[in-house]
């Protein structure tokens, strides 16, 4: 309940929080909204020695839209991101997964860019952003880069982010008028999803984008359906091929083999809602 | 419905009425005094040191880094500490004289035996440095191969205890006529013979347990808060246990968030926060996390049981077999061992049974003690029959309300004589199985069953039935005692008139939630006809209180009620006489109507039943002979139990394709007689039937063959939310108790002793054209879906099944 | 480090570790005990406060995080009322759970509350779908809900009553 004790340093700018990462090094991690370091705080399941708070920088909450993109900063908050009308009037499949995260009180802390920077396989937000073909924008004392979604997500709770790298902004492809759709099983509806799906049918680069949560140790593209898809086939015959290239985990909810199973039936039925 | 005495039909007053609660003023602002709340200065706070092995050797305590820390003052071992108690941890409820009971200690020395056991004790200056102290503190542990699984402990491959000899507790049977038994069975045109597991649950009362002990500076005397069901019993236990003169204890339970009889007990912290007060001279307080609480408060069910019925061809029951292996986890608590035969009598239910045959084994294992939990052996009992009513059914070819019908104790045999020894005070079933199908909508949730299942779709809808009857008002004290249980079930209530016409009542039951105060405030303005606002009800404090059983086994009202009941009863009486003497008339000819006690015949001659407290506090002009002070105590000892009763009726759909279960629609009809406050009645069943329903859907302790706790946090443990839950459709009879003026039974458990069985009868009856007869519980999507899957595998398509 | 904040209108501050939670700030330090705290792993909600009006859960942030930011807790949430509600005691939330029968031991009540406020505050008119989901992230164990969905479509009723057409179910 109580986390082990750290030393605290709050950044002013991605600049200053560069800093204190180079600084501080191994030791330092950065808190935004803080819901999903805190919990593994808590529970001493993590314990970083200096914690830096990037929390009160004031530019980076914003969702843009530029051209057939939009931009969100990485500070903005779940809630925020749900409820933008230009968000949901672009690329919905975001603003509304946004909106299944947690509950309302999560939703008011938590932030995009910390929950993305997280890589938990079982986050409902990477599988979108794999879907809809996001592209992740980080500074480090080299300065800034992108970082396709396909890439970002190396392992489990691991991401390309370097350790002295702050994510500053998510870009997303608008999707306007595609056909999408999530679904998130889970057995309350402040869980995680037991298997989570999100769809799009036509993402930035053209083609169907279809994102897993929790079938595998980190956030993975169902691309054999999409390649289906994209050769013509219909929702029930590109879902059989939903759990392609996947290796599901058990835990105390579900088995590999129902993970297997359940992808199948939630990509079908991700699929026929989006109008496939 | 009917009056049960002309006082309540006099004064027409606050009895039946939904009178807003007077708890609510200070939980809603904020202003409830949890004990994590008190403030008390200077207090050290204390941490556990809990073994991480289900089964260890204690080896070296290492404490070193831990005192090296700013703030931390002692570490302590069971042998540091455990000489400070005359006896060890307390178990009244030996339910055999050969019952085999380990010693139990509040620090385990020598060999943990469960996730959670303590094995050291941490005092601090503060919350956050004994948190940090405890994970600094180093143990040896040498592993022992551990016992988790109830069948395996059984067989006594690993014994727990090596004192014991073996893991079997104690075997207890109830079997009146085992030859009409065997005959029953023999003869039987139908049997029954099935197995269900109640798995084990933790009660997750949303406020984590704590203690604080504060001891007098001067005198030896002990003030004691601790979130606890029972000051009472915990007072005379600490004084036992610990050795302090009872006279110079006082207990209390502060506000309390919740028990469900996880805080009716006496836990080792309690004990230890008592000896490291008294040895150190000052406060100790300690508060568990979640986590914690999971492991170090107690357990609810844990039995395996093969239910048998022996019926004939029209499925008319004639014997009822149930045998229990009951896990009672590493030690025995407060009432571990008691819980399942709480349940003993009741296996028969609602159903006019002529044979029957109860046992239960109660086994060691490497897991956290289980104790009462809401219902305590009644939903477990009533699980049982339930089910095997509904497959009897599917034998006889006919459906579950039909079947019930055909079995129910009839109206006319009450009180009823039960084969099992008890006599069911009241009731009269069907017609709440009646209107519990009304409130669904039976018949067109049938019709939309079958049309369903016709056109192939994959959602299935099923309907669950379970007609309940409890025991519960605990207890006539003797029956106790023929049952070895350690202490007796009495209750008191103290109810004076102050001076200037308050009344104060003091009840030695102890509210967590159900309302108490308002409902004793009504009963006692009901038949004095004064306002319930002039009421105040005292309770919770042994100084204030010092009598009581308190509260657990839904008798509160049942038990203690009367006994307010009974008290006001000898005040109005007094307050009558006081009347009589002052205004000459005879005491037969004083009436008591809306608060004014006057001279029938002469309305001019009265006087209000709060001048009657004046006048007996001057004690200027009574009667010869009678005391000053206007108040009565009484201790009432039920002559019976009371027997609360209702039918359930849950309807679910089934999503075929993931096996998730959607409970769309719950109904009950519950009978608890007269209601004092029906809005407090219908919040009790309401949250009573969630933990049941929580139980068939979504809770289970999750223990590895290692004897590791899986799921200790509130992320892993699923206590449904509101997002889960439908609004539920209450209804109620009023079948009033022979057994009490008031004709009241209990209900603060009814709702969860009928929901488990009636949520699983309803997934059951869903698949039941895929030949599914049994789901376990929790019966989670995967179970589902695995069930579902094995019986398309195992059937040959027919014409009406469907191509998955 | 020191903090400086606004807890229920009025300014506080004060030295405390990084490592505090919120929750401790309010309940030990400035004695704030209406928030409770249910359990380790931000699920069930108890600790539920207002940060500038929106329901975060307080066990799950660093008081330092709400640095220069305005708290409400359940001691503060009747003085935010507007001079409508005939109780001048009670929030129209607190009003409603207690006419509505939506607590039974109070423990879960007060975050449950402050979770209600800032749900309306967002959905003005909920139905009793919006209440259920809206309450995700709180828990009860006394009440299985009911009444607390009653208690809260009710308040939305008596905030907005010519416009809410939300049943309120029996």
């Amino acid at each position: 309940m109580i986390p082990a004790a750290f030393d605290y340093q709050r950044a002013g700018s991605v600049d200053e929080a560069i800093g204190l990462l180079t600084q501080n090094g191994e030791d330092a991690k950065l808190i935004a909204g803080g819901h999903s370091l805190l919990p593994l705080m808590k529970l001493r399941l993590a314990a970083p020695a200096v914690l830096v708070d990037i929390g009160r920088i004031g530019d980076l909450s914003y969702v843009q839209g530029d051209g057939g993109e939009v931009r969100i900063g990485a500070l903005t908050r779940h809630h925020d991101a749900a409820n933008s009308d230009l968000l949901r009037e672009q690329v919905p499949l975001l603003a509304h997964v946004a909106g299944q995260i947690g509950d309302p009180q999560v939703r008011h802390r938590g932030t995009l860019g910390g929950s993305v920077a997280h890589g938990d396989p079982a986050s409902d937000l990477p599988a979108a952003l794999l879907a809809l073909r996001a592209t992740l924008v980080a500074r480090g004392p080299g300065g800034e880069r992108t970082i396709a979604a396909d890439d970002f997500f190396t392992g489990f709770l691991e991401t390309a982010l370097a350790p002295d790298e702050v994510l500053t902004e998510i870009r997303v492809p608008a999707t306007a008028g595609a056909g999408w759709a999530f679904e998130k099983f889970n057995r309350r509806a402040q869980d995680w999803a037991i298997v989570g799906v999100a769809a799009v049918l036509a993402n930035g680069s053209g083609g169907p984008g279809v994102g897993l949560v929790n079938m595998g140790s980190q956030p993975l593209r169902a691309a054999g359906v999409e390649d289906a898809l994209r050769s013509g086939s219909g929702a029930a015959d590109a879902a059989a091929r939903a759990a392609e290239g996947a290796d599901p985990p058990a835990d105390l909810n579900a088995s590999p083999e129902y993970r297997r199973h359940l992808a199948e039936v939630l990509v079908r039925r991700a699929l026929q809602a989006a109008g496939a | 419905m009917t009056a049960t005495d002309e006082t309540t039909a006099a004064s027409g007053g606050a009895f039946g009425q939904r009178l807003l609660r007077k708890e609510d003023a200070r939980l809603l602002t904020g202003e409830g005094r949890f004990v994590d709340d008190l403030a008390i200065p200077g207090a050290l706070w204390l941490g556990m040191v809990r073994s991480p092995f289900a089964h260890a050797r204690i080896g070296n305590i290492d404490a070193s880094a831990a005192l090296a820390m700013p703030g931390v003052r002692q570490v302590l071992t069971g042998e540091d500490l455990n000489d400070s108690y005359l006896s060890p941890m307390p178990c009244a409820w030996p339910v055999t004289d050969d019952m085999k009971a380990p010693e139990h200690w509040p620090i385990a020395t020598g060999k943990a035996c469960y996730v959670g056991d303590i094995v050291a004790v941490v005092v601090a200056d503060s919350r956050y440095g004994v948190a940090d102290a405890v994970d600094a503190v180093v143990v040896d542990y040498d592993p022992l191969p551990a016992v988790s699984d109830l069948e395996e402990a059984a067989g006594d491959s690993v014994v727990i205890h090596d004192a014991l000899g073996t893991n079997r507790s104690y075997t207890w049977a109830l079997s009146p006529d085992p030859a009409a038994v065997e005959a029953a069975f023999a003869s039987a045109a139908h049997t029954v013979s099935e197995t269900y597991v109640q798995q084990r649950l933790i009660p997750e009362a949303m406020e984590p347990r704590g203690v604080a002990a504060v001891p007098g500076v001067y005198g030896g005397d002990l003030t004691f808060y601790s979130a606890t069901q029972i000051p009472h019993i915990l007072k005379v236990q600490i004084a036992a246990v610990c050795g302090v003169p009872e006279h110079k204890v006082r207990v209390v339970a502060p506000s309390v968030g919740g028990g469900f009889g996880s805080k009716l007990n006496v836990y080792a912290e309690e004990l230890i926060a008592v000896a490291v007060a008294r040895r150190l001279g000052v406060p100790t307080r300690w508060t568990e996390s979640r986590s914690e609480n999971a492991v170090a408060t107690i357990q609810g069910r844990g039995q395996i049981q093969h239910m048998e019925l022996a019926a004939d061809a029209d499925g008319k029951v004639t014997a009822v077999r149930a045998t229990l292996t009951a896990d009672m986890g590493a030690y025995l608590q407060l009432v571990t061992p008691g819980i399942p035969l709480l349940g003993a009598f009741l296996y028969h239910g609602v159903y006019d049974v002529p044979a029957y045959h109860f046992e239960c084994t109660g086994v060691f294992t490497n897991k956290t003690p289980t104790d009462a939990y809401r219902g305590a052996g009644r939903p477990e009992a009533t699980y049982a029959i339930e089910r095997a009513m509904d497959a009897l059914a599917r034998q006889v070819g006919v459906d579950g309300a039909e079947i019930r019908r055909r079995n129910y104790i009839r109206p006319e045999q009450f009180p009823y004589a039960s084969i099992a020894g008890l006599t069911y005070d009241s009731g009269n079933y069907a017609p709440t199985l009646d209107r519990a199908l009304e409130l669904v909508g039976y018949d067109g949730i049938r019709a939309e069953q079958q049309r369903r299942r016709g056109a192939g779709e994959t959602k299935h809808l099923g309907v669950g039935i379970s007609t309940y009857v409890e025991m519960c008002g605990l207890a006539p004290s003797r029956v106790l005692a023929s049952l070895n249980f350690g202490a007796g079930g009495w209750e008191a209530a103290t109810v004076r008139m102050l001076p200037t016409g308050s009344v104060q009542v003091v009840s030695g039951s102890t509210p967590h939630g159900q309302g108490h105060e308002t409902t004793w405030s009504q009963i006692v303005a009901d038949r004095m006809g004064i306002d319930p606002d002039s009421v105040e009800v005292l309770h919770s404090d042994t100084a204030i209180s010092p009598l009581g059983l308190d509260t657990y086994g839904s008798r509160s009202l049942a038990v203690g009620g009367i006994a307010v009941a009974m008290a006001t009863d000898q005040v109005i009486a007094k307050a009558k006489a006081i009347a009589a003497h002052q205004l000459e008339a005879s005491e037969d000819d004083i009436e008591l109507t809306a608060g004014e006690l006057s001279v029938r015949g002469t309305p001019a001659k009265a006087m209000p039943i709060q001048a009657t407290a004046f006048e007996a506090f001057t004690a200027h002009n009574l009667p010869d002979g009678m005391e000053p002070n206007l108040q009565a105590t009484v201790t009432y000892d039920p002559p019976n139990f009371v027997f609360p009763f209702g039918t359930h009726v849950a309807v679910v759909e089934v999503d075929e394709e993931t096996g998730r279960v959607e409970l769309i629609d719950y109904a009950a009809v519950d009978d608890c007689g007269p209601q004092v406050n029906p809005m407090i009645v219908e919040g009790q069943l309401h949250g009573g039937i969630v933990q049941g329903v929580a139980q068939a859907l979504w809770e289970e302790a999750i223990y590895d063959e290692d004897g590791n706790l899986r799921n200790a946090t509130m992320v892993d443990y699923l206590v449904p939310s509101a997002a889960e839950m439908p609004s539920l459709k209450l209804d109620h009879t009023v079948t009033p108790s022979p057994t009490n003026p008031l004709g009241v039974k209990g209900i603060g458990e009814a709702g969860t002793i009928g929901a488990a069985s009636t949520v699983i009868n309803a997934v059951v009856d869903a698949l039941s054209h895929l030949g599914i007869t049994d789901m376990a519980m929790p019966a989670h999507p995967e179970r589902v879906w695995s069930a579902i899957q094995a019986a398309r595998e195992s059937q040959p398509t027919t014409g009406s099944e469907v191509e998955s | 480090m020191r903090i400086t904040l606004s807890v229920n209108g009025e300014e506080r501050s004060s030295e405390i570790e990084p490592r505090r939670l919120l929750v401790h700030y309010l309940r030990d330090d400035l004695g704030l005990t209406g928030t409770n705290v249910g359990c380790d792993t931000s699920s069930c909600g108890a600790c539920t406060v207002l940060l500038d009006g929106e329901s975060v859960k307080s066990c799950t942030m660093l008081a330092v995080q709400a640095d220069g930011r305005e708290v409400t807790t359940i001691e503060g949430l009747a003085a935010t009322a507007g001079a409508s509600n005939g109780d001048a005691t009670l929030h129209p939330m607190q009003q409603a759970f207690h006419t509505e029968h939506g607590l039974q031991c109070g423990f879960c009540t007060p975050g449950m509350v402050m979770a209600a406020v800032s749900l309306l505050a967002e959905n003005p008119h909920p139905s009793e779908e919006d209440v259920r989901v809206g309450l995700e992230g709180n828990l009860c164990r006394c009440t299985g809900y009911h009444n607390i969905v009653r208690s809260v479509l009710a308040a939305a009723d008596a905030e907005s009553p010519a416009t809410t057409g939300s049943a309120v179910p029996a």
